[in-house]
C-alpha cells in the first residue's frame, strides 16, 4: 500500500502541526461566564423542554405525556380552569407564567433510545435555550438524560421511570423523580398478596431482560420472601420477545403456584395473554388456585391485554378514578380538553411541570441550584397522591401507592382497573442507603456556569 | 497540493472551508425569526454532522470501493464507543487516549468479523455482518451488562478511578478535554441578530474529520484503491489472473471498521455515554442510507448524506403543531387548520416519512445521490457559459452500486 510515499513531507507536516497548535492555543472564551447560570431567561418568556417518546414502543405514553405538558403550560400561563394549581397546597403560582415570564416550550422525540434522547435534550439546551428538561417513559432514557442535564447544568424532572436506579445508584443532584419505583411496588403489593393468596406460596418470575426488569424482580422477590413466599425460579426474557409460549411451558412443569410478570408495555400484554391461553389461571397447584401478578400496571397496558387482566393484582402510581379534589380537578380539566381521562404517565408529567414552576417561584430564580434547594425536602399536598415529600437525600417523592386489580365488569374502555388499596406512604418508605438503592452519589447541583 | 491532483485538491479545500465556517454557514437565519427553527449551527448537531461524516467516509471505503455491503457497521461504532467510555472512566478525561483506544479496539473487532464474514460475498456477506452486529447488540443489551451497563448505557460516575486524572471536581464529574481545552467550551459571536457558536469540541471533530477525509482521498487514488475497485468490477476475473483478493478486502474492511471506531470514540469524547442502541441494525442501516443518499463511491457524497439524514432527524423531528400554527398565523383559522392538518404527518414524529420520501426521490431521479444532483447542476451552468466541458466534479467514474 503506497499511500504515503509522496506528498506529505516532514516540513509540511510540521507546518500543519504548528498551525493546528496555534489555532487550539488561541484564547478561548467561556460563553457560560456571561450569565450566572446556563440559559438564563432574559426576555419576557422562558422555554421548557418536553422530551417524550413520540415513536417506538412507548409512543402512546409519550403522546399522553405531551398532552399533560400542554395542559400544564396552559394552566401556568393562566389559561383553562387551572387544574391542580387550585388544589395544590403551595400558592406561589399566580397564573402569570413563571416569575412573570410567559412559559413557552419545545418538544423532542426520545425514540425510547438513550442516544436519541440525549441528542434531542442537547438540542433543546444548546439551540432552544431550554432551562429545564422533562419527560420520558423508560428508565434507561431517564437515567441517560438525567446525567446529561447534570453535566450541562439544567434541571431534569423525570417522567415515567420506575427503576430503582433513577433515584438509586444513578441519582443526580439536578434530577428529580415524582413517579414511584420498583421497591415501592414490592412493598405495597406484598401485604395485599398475602391477604389474598396466603403466606405459603411458590413464585415463578419472568423478567424483562433489562435494568428495570432486574430492579423490579429484586424488589418483588425481596418483599414476598419476607412474608414467607418461596421463589422457585427467575427467568429473564429478551425485551424484543413477542411470543412467550416457550417461557410459559416450564412454568406448567414447575410446582410454582404464582407467576410474577416483571414486564411492561407490549411485553406484559403478550406474556399475560400467552399465560392465560395456556390455561394458567384455571390451574390448581398444591391444592391452591394458580395466580398471576403484574408489579407495574398502566391503563394503556390493561387496554392492550383486554379481558385477560380481570382480577390480576398490580401497582400503579395514580389512577383517574381517585376521588380526592386534586385528582378530580386534573381529570376534569384533562377530560374537557381532550375528551378522555389521563393516564398515570400524564399525571406524573403534569405534576412535575407544576412542581418545577412552583419551586422556581418560591426560590425567586431559575438558577438550577436555587430550584434544587427549593425542591429538596419540599412537602406538598393536593396533587392527587395525598401528602407528599420530595426527599432531599435522593430526590425521590414519597407518597401513597395504589394497589389495583383488573376490573371484572368494566363500564367503559377507560374503566379497566379498580383500586384495591391505597398503601400509606409509611409502608413504602425506605432508608436512602437501602441495599436496593446503594452505590450512587447525588453530587452537587450544577448551574452550568 | 498535499500530494493531491488539482481536482482533488480543490475539493479538499472546499471541504476545509465548509467545515471551518460551518458555525456561520449553518446558521443562516437570524435568532428569533420564524425560520430560526431551521438553523443547524448548534454544537451538538455540528459535531454529529462531522462524526457521522467520518462514519460514512469509512463505510464508503468498503462499500464504495469494493462493493461489499456491510450491514453491521454500527457494531464497530458501538465497540469503539464502549472502549472510549472505559478509557474516560479508568484513565483520564483527556479524549486522546479514548479516541485512540476506540480505533484500535474497533480495528481488532473488525479484523475478527471481517476474517469470518469475507469468506462469502454478496448477500451472504451482508447477512453475516448483520448477524454479527445483532449479536453484539444483544450481548451489549443484556449478557454483558457488567461491561456495558445494558439498556441504560455506559456512563461516567462520581466514583470512577481515573488513574491519570481526578474522579470528581466539587461533586461534579470533570468535563472531557483535549489537553485542558474543554470540549463544551467555546464562544458566541453576536452580529446584529445573528448568533454564531464556535465550539471547541466541534473543531476537534472537524480537524479529525479533515484528516480522515484526506486519508480517504489518498486511499481512493492509491494502487490499493485501484485494486479494491477491481474487486468491485469483477472479482472472479481478478482471481483468474492469480490475484488473491482476500487480503485487499480484509484490509478495506478493517480500515472502514477503524473509521467507525474513530466515530464512536469521538461521539463519547463529545458526550460521554455509550448506549447499546448504537449497535442496533437500524443504526447500521442508517450509514448505508447516508452513503447511498450522498452518492456511493464518491468522495464527498457520504459526508453530504450523513449531513442530510442528521439534519432531518434533529431539525424536522422538533417541529410540532404549535410551531406550524405560528407559521400559518396570518391565515384565517379554517385555512390554518387545513394546512396544519396536511403538513402534520411529515413533521415531528413523522420525520421518518419525510426522509423516506426524499430518499426514494433521490434514488429514482438521481441514482448517483446528492453528488449527481450537484454534478447535473454544475453541468447546466457550465454549458451555458462555455459549451460542453467535462463534468469537473470530484468523483470516480460512478458505476452502479453493486449488490
Amino acid at each position: 500500500m503506497k499511500v504515503f510515499d509522496k506528498g506529505v513531507s516532514r516540513r509540511s507536516l510540521m507546518k500543519g502541526g504548528v498551525a493546528l497548535t496555534a489555532g487550539l492555543a488561541a484564547p478561548h472564551f467561556f460563553t457560560r461566564s456571561a450569565h450566572a447560570y446556563l440559559n438564563e431567561p432574559t426576555g419576557s418568556t422562558v422555554t421548557l423542554g418536553f422530551n417524550v417518546p413520540q415513536s417506538g414502543p412507548y409512543a402512546d405514553e409519550g403522546a399522553d405525556e405531551l398532552r399533560a405538558y400542554e395542559l400544564a403550560v396552559e394552566h401556568l400561563n393562566g389559561g383553562g380552569d387551572g387544574g391542580m394549581m387550585n388544589t395544590f397546597s403551595s400558592k406561589a403560582l399566580k397564573g402569570n407564567g413563571i416569575l412573570g415570564k410567559k412559559v413557552e416550550y419545545v418538544t423532542g422525540d426520545t425514540q425510547t433510545k438513550s442516544d436519541a434522547a440525549r441528542a434531542s435534550a442537547k438540542s433543546m439546551i444548546e439551540k432552544d435555550g431550554a432551562i429545564m428538561i422533562t419527560g420520558g417513559s423508560s428508565s434507561g432514557v431517564a437515567v441517560a438524560v438525567q446525567a446529561l442535564c447534570q453535566e450541562a447544568g439544567v434541571i431534569f424532572m423525570a417522567g415515567l421511570t420506575h427503576s430503582n436506579d433513577t433515584t438509586g445508584k444513578d441519582k443526580k443532584a439536578n434530577g428529580f423523580r415524582h413517579f414511584f419505583n420498583s421497591y415501592m411496588s414490592g412493598a405495597a403489593l406484598a401485604p395485599v398478596l398475602k391477604a389474598n393468596y396466603g403466606a405459603d406460596r411458590k413464585a415463578y418470575h419472568l423478567t424483562a431482560d433489562y435494568n428495570w426488569g432486574y430492579t423490579t424482580e429484586e424488589a418483588v422477590r425481596t418483599s414476598t420472601e419476607a412474608m414467607g413466599w418461596q421463589t422457585v425460579q427467575t427467568v429473564k426474557t429478551p425485551l424484543a420477545q413477542t411470543d412467550f409460549s416457550s417461557y410459559i411451558t416450564p412454568v406448567l412443569q414447575s410446582d410454582a403456584d404464582v407467576l410474577v410478570l416483571n414486564h411492561y408495555g407490549g411485553n406484559m400484554v403478550n406474556s399475560l395473554t400467552n399465560a392465560v391461553q395456556f390455561g394458567l389461571r384455571d390451574r390448581m397447584v398444591n391444592g391452591k388456585q394458580f395466580e398471576i401478578v403484574v408489579p407495574l400496571y398502566s391503563r394503556l397496558m390493561a387496554k392492550g391485554a383486554g379481558a385477560n387482566v380481570k382480577g390480576i393484582f398490580g401497582s400503579t402510581n395514580w389512577h383517574w378514578s381517585l376521588s380526592d379534589p386534586g385528582s378530580q380537578a386534573f381529570v376534569k380539566s384533562f377530560g374537557s380538553k381532550y375528551g378522555f381521562p389521563p393516564s398515570q404517565a400524564a399525571h406524573t408529567c403534569y405534576v412535575q411541570a407544576i412542581l418545577y414552576a412552583d419551586a422556581v417561584e418560591r426560590a425567586g430564580t431559575f438558577n438550577p441550584c436555587g430550584v434544587v434547594e427549593a425542591l429538596e425536602g419540599f412537602e406538598f399536598d393536593g396533587m392527587g397522591n395525598g401528602p407528599t415529600l420530595y426527599r432531599a437525600e435522593d430526590h425521590q417523592c414519597f407518597k401513597d401507592v395504589l394497589v389495583v386489580k383488573g376490573k371484572e365488569n368494566p363500564t367503559s374502555e377507560f374503566d379497566l382497573l379498580e383500586i384495591v388499596e391505597i398503601t400509606p406512604v409509611a409502608q413504602v418508605t425506605y432508608e436512602p442507603n437501602h441495599p436496593q438503592f446503594a452505590g450512587g452519589q447525588l453530587g452537587t447541583c450544577n448551574p452550568g456556569a | 497540493m498535499f500530494g493531491l491532483s488539482k481536482k482533488d485538491g480543490t475539493l479538499f479545500l472546499v471541504v476545509i472551508g465548509m467545515t471551518l465556517f460551518a458555525p456561520i454557514l449553518l446558521n443562516p437565519f437570524p435568532e428569533g425569526s420564524e425560520l430560526a427553527q431551521f438553523n443547524a449551527g448548534y454544537p451538538d448537531l455540528m459535531q454529529r454532522f462531522v462524526i457521522f461524516g467520518i462514519f460514512a467516509i469509512g463505510f464508503n471505503i468498503l462499500f464504495g470501493l469494493t462493493g461489499y455491503l456491510s450491514f453491521g457497521h454500527a457494531a464497530f461504532l458501538g465497540v469503539g464507543s464502549y472502549a472510549g467510555v472505559w478509557m474516560l472512566k479508568l484513565l483520564t478525561m483527556n479524549v486522546v487516549p479514548a479516541i485512540m483506544v476506540s480505533v484500535v479496539v474497533a480495528g481488532l473487532f473488525s479484523a475478527l468479523v471481517g476474517y469470518i464474514s469475507l469468506r462469502r460475498s454478496g448477500i451472504y456477506f451482508s447477512i453475516l455482518t448483520l448477524a454479527f452486529a445483532q449479536m453484539s447488540f444483544a450481548l451489549a443489551y443484556s449478557v454483558l451488562t457488567p461491561i456495558t451497563n445494558g439498556e441504560t448505557g455506559l456512563q461516567l460516575a462520581l466514583d470512577d478511578p481515573r488513574i491519570l486524572g481526578v474522579s470528581q471536581v466539587n461533586g461534579s464529574i470533570p468535563p472531557t478535554n483535549f489537553f485542558g481545552f474543554e470540549m463544551r467550551d467555546g464562544f458566541t459571536l453576536d452580529i446584529a441578530s445573528w448568533s454564531f457558536t464556535f465550539n471547541v469540541g466541534y473543531y476537534l471533530c472537524a480537524a479529525i474529520m479533515l484528516i480522515a477525509f484526506y486519508l480517504s482521498i489518498r486511499i481512493f487514488r492509491s494502487p490499493f484503491g485501484i485494486m479494491l475497485q477491481a474487486v468491485k468490477t469483477n472479482q472472479q476475473r481478478l482471481r483468474f489472473t492469480g490475484v488473491n483478493t482476500r487480503p485487499y478486502t480484509l484490509a478495506a474492511f478493517i480500515i472502514s471498521g477503524m473509521y467507525a471506531g474513530l466515530a464512536g470514540g469521538l461521539m463519547v469524547a463529545m458526550d460521554p455515554l455509550a448506549g447499546a442502541e448504537r449497535m442496533q441494525w437500524t443504526a447500521s442501516g442508517e450509514v448505508v442510507l447516508m452513503t447511498i443518499l450522498g452518492g456511493a463511491g464518491t468522495l464527498i457524497g457520504p459526508v453530504l448524506g450523513a449531513g442530510v439524514i442528521k439534519y432531518f432527524e434533529n431539525i424536522f423531528s422538533k417541529i410540532n403543531d404549535n410551531v406550524l400554527y405560528n407559521w400559518f398565523s396570518f391565515m384565517p383559522d379554517a385555512l390554518q387548520d387545513a394546512f396544519v392538518f396536511m403538513i402534520h404527518p411529515f413533521i415531528g414524529k413523522g420525520w421518518h416519512l419525510t426522509l423516506g420520501i426524499m430518499f426514494m426521490l433521490v434514488i429514482i431521479c438521481l441514482p448517483g445521490g446528492v453528488v449527481e444532483g450537484g454534478q447535473r447542476i454544475a453541468k447546466l451552468f457550465r454549458r451555458k457559459k462555455s459549451g460542453p466541458a467535462d463534468s469537473g466534479a470530484a468523483s470516480l467514474p460512478n458505476s452502479t452500486p453493486a449488490e
